[in-house]
């Protein structure tokens, strides 16, 4: 089933906020369990996960059936380094039923592509085992590739969450090298080096149970990549601990098997699977979602929702807006001073679009920056074309005029105007991603002249504009306040 | 006086065999890496007492081998199902009983023996207590008693729990913390409210319950300022 976009209502600037629910996650058939991390190889992106599931995608929103993997086994993860591919997989353990003895499996591609000539994939053997009786599990395989080093955790609810050490030159395990425990009861665990600090992502809960299952995904952090790893309370994950970092929410129940995708330009995302969409017969299907950091902690960002919103610029604080002339609102100023602190109060509405929009020109009309009034050519209603395709996680975005027609629009010259109406131009189609500090970057799928990717940046206080997106400057951030 | 009978003793040394253990790295939290059966998580609990360690935690156990009690799925432990299946009416030979280290116990049909463990992290996994003895592992209850001696009498301190999967807890037979639903263990999960603990003797009871989770507790009383406290000594005669 494809996502489903509910018709935006539009109401009176009075009330102004349209609280929708999101678009469901991804489009295309994204079923899947345990996703390995989203990897491109040969122009398209890839995930395996458990048994034959496994996704490819054009752009990283619309996935379908058809990537190819050899082993089949449990929970893959891959990781490039040089020209190799590096894919590990799980054969045994895993539960009950199948017992817990295990074994991490471990072999190389130079390409995903099941048509490039590349796509052999070679056999490098077992780099972790469990013989079922041990306190682990050998499954749920996960890469770190950190300062020239390699290293895989493994491990699930049974006992012990584990790290090895493998070659990066040919992923055999370090000769020597022994496991060592970094975590108890987790599943599906993932690391990621940030600043000086390792972090141990894991999922807590149980799976397989659709809407019943409980699933989250929790972090704690160390110094060292062998521990000890502590969440956000000092709690040792070897002692339970774990600081959350997506829980269920909405139509999608139970998160797990955390991968990070780094998409440059302060745009981290991560991938997931949840165990049941509400909307797709409570399937288990990929999902990806912004990752924001706070304190040296990551945390589940969101996607915008369809509303209606201030464009706020983070470098001037000044709204986004159509440049037309300010229209006062009636207000009796010395009435407003003088009166006694007894005399009744009453409620003034807010200004109306039919009093804001009297001298409005039909056509189109530049945007700049101003302070906000709470004025309806300052707001802006955001509202998901998921036909329209999307980037990475999210689908474009139209934004248009609360109450309106008339869509921002990405014009010649590195301007961006307000054109009468939505016709589905690339120019009208808006990525917007947030960015690991909570902050969004706005970009068109096309501007007209452009000779590579822009995003809508404060080039000055009041003027924005159409230019390359600088990471390191607040001009290139926004933020999506309620009006 | 209770003693722990010397054929306990002997079962248990024959159990936990004398292997020494290469640890992987140097933390209270490590295990060995062998992790097969009782060996690396337990040893026999000696006579006499034994403080808490140094963040305060219970190691030393009476622990009853599992009860069966088949649980496909964890999800079904709320709190109306484990106060019926962990009442306090149901400790094994009763309320006033008062287990010994090698005495049996018929629970339905099954008879089953208590153990005087000492816990060597600061969990006590029951898991690996039931597959060193060859009992099931899952689909099972576990009874857990220790006595405390007071050096005095404590007021306003807590009794912090965490289990895998639901639990009961009580002091001096009255209920201090429930742990329901589908629990993974991390310490200090339930607290339970401002308790006294007598001085002299004191005992804590527990139960925990788990269909195919990996069975373990971790206890520890805490005072008013949330420190562990240690001042006190657990002992099984």
């Amino acid at each position: 089933m494809k996502p489903t976009l509910r018709a935006v209502a539009v109401l009176s600037v009075l009330s102004c906020l349209t609280a929708l629910p999101a678009a469901a996650q991804l489009a295309g058939e994204p079923f899947i369990h345990d996703p390995a991390t989203i990897t491109a190889s040969d122009g398209k992106y890839y995930t395996y996960g458990t048994g034959t599931g496994s996704l490819v995608s054009d752009d990283g929103w619309t996935w379908h059936a058809g990537a190819e993997r050899p082993g089949r086994g449990l929970a893959p993860d891959v990781i490039k380094i040089g020209d190799r591919f590096y894919v590990a997989y799980a054969a045994g353990g895993g539960g009950m039923n199948g017992g817990h003895a295990g074994a991490i499996k471990l072999m190389w591609t130079k390409s995903l592509d099941p048509k490039s000539p590349e796509y052999e994939f070679h056999e490098v053997g077992d780099v972790a085992t469990s013989d079922g009786v041990e306190a682990t599990d050998a499954i749920d395989p996960a890469f770190l590739y950190a300062d020239g080093r390699l290293w895989l955790s493994y491990g699930t609810y049974y006992g012990y969450i584990q790290l090895v050490e493998l070659d990066p030159k040919t992923g055999q395990r370090i000769a020597g090298n022994q496991p060592v425990a970094v975590a108890i009861d987790m599943e599906a665990t993932a690391m990621m080096y940030r600043d000086g600090w390792y972090y141990l992502l894991g999922t807590h809960g149980t799976c397989c149970d659709g809407p019943n299952s409980s699933y989250n995904i929790r972090v704690g952090r160390s110094r060292s990549v062998q521990g000890p790893y502590l969440d956000n309370m000092g709690i040792p994950l070897l002692r339970g601990g774990g600081k959350l970092v997506a829980n269920g929410r909405g139509r999608q129940y139970g998160p797990g098997h955390f991968d990070l995708i780094e998409l440059g330009d302060g745009v981290e995302k991560f991938s997931m699977h949840y165990e049941a969409d509400l909307d797709r017969s409570g399937r288990s299907v990929l999902a990806i979602a912004p990752l924001l950091w706070k304190d040296g902690w990551p945390v589940e960002g969101e996607n915008i929702k369809a509303g209606t919103f201030e464009i706020e610029s983070e470098r001037s604080g000044f709204a986004l807006q159509i440049a037309t002339d300010f229209v006062r609102m009636d207000f009796d100023r010395r009435r407003s001073f003088m009166a006694a602190p007894t005399e009744r109060v009453g409620p003034i509405p807010n200004q109306t679009l039919e009093q804001d929009s009297a001298a409005w020109p039909a056509g189109r009309i530049d945007v700049d920056l101003g302070d906000y009034m709470i004025r309806p050519h300052q707001q802006w209603t955001v509202t998901p074309v998921p036909e329209a395709g999307g980037v990475m996680g999210t689908p474009y975005y139209k934004i248009v005029l609360a109450g309106t027609d008339r869509t921002l629009t990405a014009a010649a010259n590195s301007k961006v105007e307000v054109t009468p109406i939505f016709t589905g131009a690339p120019e009208q189609l808006w990525r917007i991603d947030q960015l690991t500090d909570g902050s969004y970057r706005i970009m068109p799928k096309s501007a007209p002249g452009a000779t590579g990717p822009v995003a809508l940046m404060a080039v000055g206080a009041s003027t924005p504009a159409l230019v390359r997106f600088d990471l390191k400057s607040d001009a290139g951030r926004w933020l999506f306040r309620t009006p | 006086m209770r003693t722990i009978s010397k054929l306990a003793l002997t079962v248990l040394a024959l159990l936990l065999g004398g292997t020494a253990f290469a640890w992987g790295a140097e933390s209270r939290d490590m295990p060995p890496l062998d992790t097969r059966g009782m060996t690396p998580f337990f040893e026999p609990a000696t006579a006499g007492p034994k403080a808490p360690d140094d963040q305060g935690f219970l190691q030393r156990w009476l622990l009853l081998e599992p009860i069966t009690k088949p649980n496909a799925s964890n999800t079904g432990f709320t709190g109306a199902y484990v106060r019926d299946a962990l009442a306090i009416s149901g400790f094994p030979g009763g309320t006033a009983a008062q287990p010994k280290a090698g005495t049996t116990v018929q629970m339905g049909g099954e008879s089953l023996r208590w153990y005087a463990l000492d816990a060597k992290l600061f969990d006590v996994k029951l898991f690996s207590f039931a597959q060193g003895l060859n009992k099931p592992v899952y689909g099972v209850i576990f009874w857990a008693e220790t006595m405390i001696d007071s050096p005095r009498e404590i007021r306003n301190i807590r009794l912090a729990v965490g289990s895998n999967s639901a639990s009961m807890w009580w002091v001096n037979g009255e209920e201090a913390a429930g742990l329901f639903g589908d629990r993974r263990m991390v310490m200090d999960d339930v607290v339970s409210a401002p308790i006294t603990l007598h001085k002299g003797r004191n005992i804590v009871r527990g139960a925990v319950i788990n269909g195919p989770g990996f069975s373990d507790f971790c206890v520890r009383f805490i005072d008013e300022n949330g420190q562990p406290v240690r001042d006190i000594t657990t002992r099984l005669d």
